[in-house]
């Protein structure tokens, strides 16, 4: 063994210990702050599958005479939040897909039913223009799109005033452009009725008194509570454009759990079975292998921590894939010492181009998954990208193991003289011909 | 030694006897899609004492749904699926069929709507497309110091569509047999499958290209012809594929056994598909690289036109 090979062993020693530290279940953490995360909380993030939740994802549908603008979905994100910070659910996860899409993450969430009905509160302001109809409080009112004269997104400010004899009312401030609109409509429909109604519900009708510009008062009979209500509905809830839910997901957190136990059951049978036959087969080598991959293991499970990675089922099952590959590096390696070894040559010269001539083989095939693993990423949704990117880091870091871990460690082994012995690499047959 | 590439034509025969029942089952509308491509509800349910199919399905035809299907799962649970639901309809199907059967819990429940479906369908066709030109240029430009390097990754993609084929054509059959309905992990299984076949068809052309390369220094007199090189090659590769496929299996057998339900046919799927791509790569890509050495496609033409001319 050479110094620099001893050096390389060490390093493999840090990476293990590093990667166990953090990879072991109640693992204190590391006393620092990447890029704003406290890396104390080192547990693994469990996707809404296997720790329980609720998934929605809504789509903006605007109505025939709306289009969605530059600005709508970032409004009906953090209108969504507001919500959901209502809800005091711990890490919801809301964010924009595409143009007009919004996902909603809930984990743990054990009522969906609760969630949903909050959401549903989609809070659309309309002010609708009645003729010289005062409408009663409460009644039903679909939106009529010819006389619509403001919509939610007109809206910048909502508060709660009080008129000079002390009833409350709702004051509310225009965006500039809306501003503009409102001033030349009011002005040109005086003594009409206009009409304010949140999600189709009246909630107060007034006369048009003087044209309004920037700023005006909603008045009713409600008490102060109610007009803050409708006040903070119309600041956070006015969304510009309503909601369609097209997807619900709703895992209960017992048959998450069950699902988590159930895989990890397996995937440790599975790894079990695998390190048997490997040993079995190939003697020497195939504990070297068996070291390896726990050392491949640990790395992938604290990469997983750190980055963080949500595990999902899909996740798991893609981290069970990249054992294999991990362990198919080695086969191939091994299958290679073993050509050698029966074609005469000496063991630490077997051993050094087993590695060689296994390393374009591992390289071009573990290239070809790994570009498969870009396709889902990009294509695929949900499960599917949790699948690919699990598959991922386990095939970068199955490369580090076959090539650098377990190579090194079987150079270690085999300056034990005892273990160097053809028979303990598998490999006693008589040497084959080549042609 | 075995010979492989000369029994090619065998192996073309037990290609087409694998594929040629999946692709009758798919063309008579064998593969099920589920409701991650169609849009609709589905329920899972469990409940507190044994039940039975046909009971749970009255109450959910009862409820207004003629078109629910309801399966049943083991631990006295039942997966039921109807069209897109909103929570409130399904709210109270779940609420009727606890009345009616007995008491238990609903363990979750998905309601994706058509447009959803829609997508998924259109972006599993796009992602086997582009993964298989990715991969077509990729093996290309792995392997372009051998010669004909377009056959090459043709080949591989033919041995990728071949098992992705297979693949379809088996759950077609179960879809046929057990009703069984295929969901967006499927696709996940359907693109790993491409993976690992072409993963596994690289290392043996790997093999090849580098018998190739010595093959080809040696004088003319002791040079194996290219068919005994694929050949030899490919011999060379059986024992590591048939230990890492089985290494592979191992570990797909405990999820099988061990895994729960919610996986378990994308594990199936997985292990149906390493199986085929194992065979494919060493049996069928090799064989179809001999072939066009050989030009076996021209050759049978001529017999055939030969025979036919002779006919009349």
């Amino acid at each position: 063994m050479r110094r620099r090979q001893w050096a390389t062993l060490a390093f493999i020693a840090v990476i293990f210990g590093f990667a166990l530290y953090v990879s072991l279940p109640g693992t204190p953490g590391l006393p620092i702050q990447v890029a704003g995360r406290d890396l104390s909380d080192l547990r693994f993030r469990q996707g809404l599958d296997l720790q329980g939740g609720l998934h929605v994802r809504f789509q903006a549908s605007p109505p025939p005479d709306q289009q969605l603008q530059d600005g709508d979905m970032d409004a009906v994100k953090r209108i969504i939040e507001n919500r959901v910070n209502a809800l005091g659910v711990a890490e919801p996860l809301i964010q924009i897909e595409g143009d007009n899409r919004l996902i909603v993450e809930l984990p743990g969430v054990d009522d969906p039913e609760e969630a949903i009905r909050v959401f549903r509160q989609t809070g659309q302001l309309l002010v609708i223009n009645t003729g010289f109809e005062f409408i009663d409080e409460g009644t039903l009112l679909p939106a009529d799109p010819s006389q619509t004269v403001l919509r939610g997104r007109d809206l910048r400010d909502a508060r709660v005033g009080f008129d000079s004899l002390g009833a409350p009312m709702i004051e509310f401030d225009l965006q500039p452009d809306a501003a503009n609109r409102f001033q030349t409509y009011t002005a040109s429909h005086l003594n009409e009725v206009l009409t304010i109604t949140v999600d189709d519900v009246v909630i107060s009708s007034a006369r048009i008194e003087a044209a309004i510009r920037d700023s005006g008062v909603i008045r009713g009979s409600f008490t102060a509570d109610e007009a803050r209500n409708v006040a903070i509905q119309l600041r956070y809830g006015a969304l510009p454009v309503p909601l369609e839910v097209v997807e619900t997901l709703s895992v209960r957190p017992t048959l998450g759990q069950e699902s988590l136990q159930a895989s990890l059951r397996a995937g440790i049978v599975g790894a079990l079975l695998v390190l048997v036959f490997m040993v079995a087969f190939y003697r020497v080598p195939g504990l070297v292998a068996a070291l390896a991959l726990m050392v491949y293991a640990s790395v992938v499970f604290a990469v997983f921590k750190l980055i963080p990675v949500t595990l999902t089922l899909s996740g798991l099952a893609g981290f069970i894939l990249s054992v294999g590959v991990a362990v198919d590096a080695n086969i191939l390696i091994f299958e290679r010492t073993r050509e050698e070894l029966r074609a005469g040559r000496a063991i630490r010269g077997a051993v050094e181009s087993g590695f060689n001539r296994a390393w374009p083989s591992i390289r071009d095939s573990n290239i070809s998954t790994l570009i498969i693993c870009a396709v889902l990423f990009g294509f695929g949704s949900g499960g599917v990208r949790g699948f690919a990117v699990t598959l991922a880091i386990g095939v970068a870091v199955s490369m580090f193991s076959a090539i650098t871990v377990s190579r090194n460690l079987l150079r270690l082994a085999i300056t034990l003289p005892v273990l160097t012995r053809p028979r303990l690499f598998g490999a006693g047959a008589p040497a084959g011909s080549e042609t | 030694m075995f010979a492989i590439t000369s029994r090619r034509g065998w192996w073309y025969l037990l290609s087409l006897a694998l594929l040629l029942p999946g692709v009758i089952a798919l063309l008579t509308g064998g593969l099920k899609p589920g409701i991650d491509f169609t849009g609709g509800s589905l329920v899972q349910l469990r409940f507190d004492q044994d039940i039975t199919q046909q009971a749970v399905q009255a109450v959910a035809v009862d409820a207004g749904y003629p078109g629910a299907t309801v399966q049943l799962t083991e631990d006295r649970g039942a997966l039921v699926r109807t069209p897109p639901l909103d929570v409130e309809a399904k709210n109270a199907l779940v609420a009727s069929i606890f009345e009616r059967i007995g008491p238990g819990q609903e363990l979750g429940f998905s309601i994706i709507g058509p447009v959803v479906g829609a997508e998924l369908t259109r972006a599993a066709a796009i992602g086997v497309a582009v993964a298989s030109a990715l991969i077509l240029l990729y093996v290309m430009w792995a392997f372009r110091r051998m010669e004909r390097p377009v056959v090459l990754g043709l080949a591989a993609i033919g041995a990728l569509l071949h098992d992705a084929l297979f693949l379809l054509g088996v759950f077609a059959l179960l879809g046929h047999a057990l009703g069984v309905q295929v969901d967006a992990l499927f696709v996940t299984a359907i693109l790993t499958v491409i993976g690992f076949s072409v993963n596994d068809t690289i290392v043996v052309f790997d093999r090849i290209r580098e018998n190739r390369q010595r093959h080809l220094r040696l004088a003319d007199a002791q040079r194996p012809t290219f068919e005994q090189t694929v050949n030899f090659s490919a011999n060379q590769s059986l024992t590591r594929s048939l230990n890492t496929s089985l290494t592979a299996l191992l570990v797909l057998l405990a999820l099988i056994v061990l895994g729960g339900p919610t996986i378990r046919l994308f594990v199936v799927a997985l292990a149906a598909g390493f199986l085929i791509g194992t065979y494919s790569s060493i049996f069928a890509a090799s064989s179809a690289l001999v072939s066009w050495d050989r030009r076996d496609l021209p050759r049978f033409w001529e017999r055939f036109r030969s025979k036919l001319t002779l006919a009349r």
